[in-house]
């Protein structure tokens, strides 16, 4: 049982969070769903009233509280695993990333499982701090519905059903991920 | 009772991502300079095994718990909603270093910073709500 456990608290390979997911996203089809996250912010929109003032909100977001439990248990998985399983969070990041970071003026990249400079409330009274969780996740919020879906509904759902559509989002993805690490972040994070 | 499994399915998921790191800015940071093969070996491995799945659901007509059919609905193809809704959802993976999922994963591991960029996240799907018509689909 301690073998169990210590074997659980080691970070998991790329593989076995690759087959979970995959199981994940079956489970979802089987019990009559799908896996798409992204749908829920839709939902919470809907749930806080948006259905009065847009159409796009005004549905029975009751038909949706699947996913929205979905999305709770995501929240108490995290916990459990911050609380129980994770004796250490460093994050195993490649030399060549914290050596980037550093250039960048990140403090101790990989130590945590995000930058503490720049996830916490003092960070966001700081302009990139601001700019960060408030644009960030705007753009989130946007794209992702603009598009139809986030990585749960086009990465993994879209093109395991060989979905074109989902291509062109990935690509999208990758598009927008690539501008915003290479060009934009370097100038983010020196303001 | 019958939505508990969806709970546990939610936990299981949120448990996953944190232990293999996906919810970590560093990690997105890594995968998009290419320095790393651990993110992509996640959504390959996903991608791959879902492949699979699908093609069996498929050929094998298979039910769903209900007894009725597993439905996968096609999505119509265009190019600009999803070249140009992907590329904004990009930048801001990039920059929070967080899709939907790991948003809400990360507040359970106690980042709860991360509650502005899910707010931020709602106004953002609700001004596409708003302007929806007046875009490119």
């Amino acid at each position: 049982m301690n073998n169990l456990i210590e074997f659980i608290q080691q970070p998991w390979p790329w593989y076995v969070a690759g087959t979970i997911i995959a199981i994940v996203m079956f489970a979802l089809l089987y019990f009559g769903n799908s896996f798409g996250l992204s749908a829920n912010f839709r939902n919470m929109c809907s749930m806080l009233g948006g259905g009065r003032s847009c159409d796009f909100f005004d549905f029975d977001w009751r038909k949706q509280t699947w996913n929205l439990l979905f999305l709770a248990g995501t929240v108490i998985g995290g916990f459990i695993a911050h609380q129980y399983l994770m004796p250490d969070a460093t994050i195993a990041i490649s030399e060549a990333t914290v050596a980037d970071l550093q250039a960048l003026g990140i403090a101790n990249p990989g130590e945590g499982i995000v930058p503490q400079d720049l996830f916490s409330f003092e960070s966001l009274f700081s302009l990139k701090g601001l700019i960060m969780f408030v644009v960030g996740g705007f753009l989130v919020g946007f794209g992702t519905r603009y598009a139809g879906g986030c990585t749960s509904g086009h990465a993994i759902s879209g093109l395991s059903d060989l979905q074109p559509a989902s291509l062109v989002a990935v690509i999208g993805f990758f598009i927008g991920g690539l501008v915003m690490t290479h060009l934009l972040l370097p100038h983010l994070l020196s303001l | 009772m019958k939505f508990i499994k969806y709970i546990f399915l939610g936990i299981l998921f949120g448990i996953t991502l944190t232990k293999a790191e996906v919810v970590s800015w560093f990690r997105i940071y890594e995968m998009f300079k290419f320095q790393s093969f651990h993110m992509y070996g996640v959504i390959g491995t996903a991608v791959v095994l879902g492949i699979i799945i699908t093609q069996i659901i498929k050929r094998t007509k298979m039910k769903a718990i209900s007894g009725d059919p597993i439905v996968i609905p096609p999505k119509q193809f265009s190019i600009p909603r999803y070249l140009i809704g992907g590329t904004i959802f990009g930048l801001g993976w990039a920059m929070t270093g967080a899709c939907p999922g790991p948003m809400f994963i990360l507040l359970g591991n106690g980042v709860f910073v991360i509650i502005v960029a899910i707010a931020s996240g709602i106004l953002g799907t609700y001004v596409y709500g708003r302007i929806k018509r007046k875009l490119p689909h």
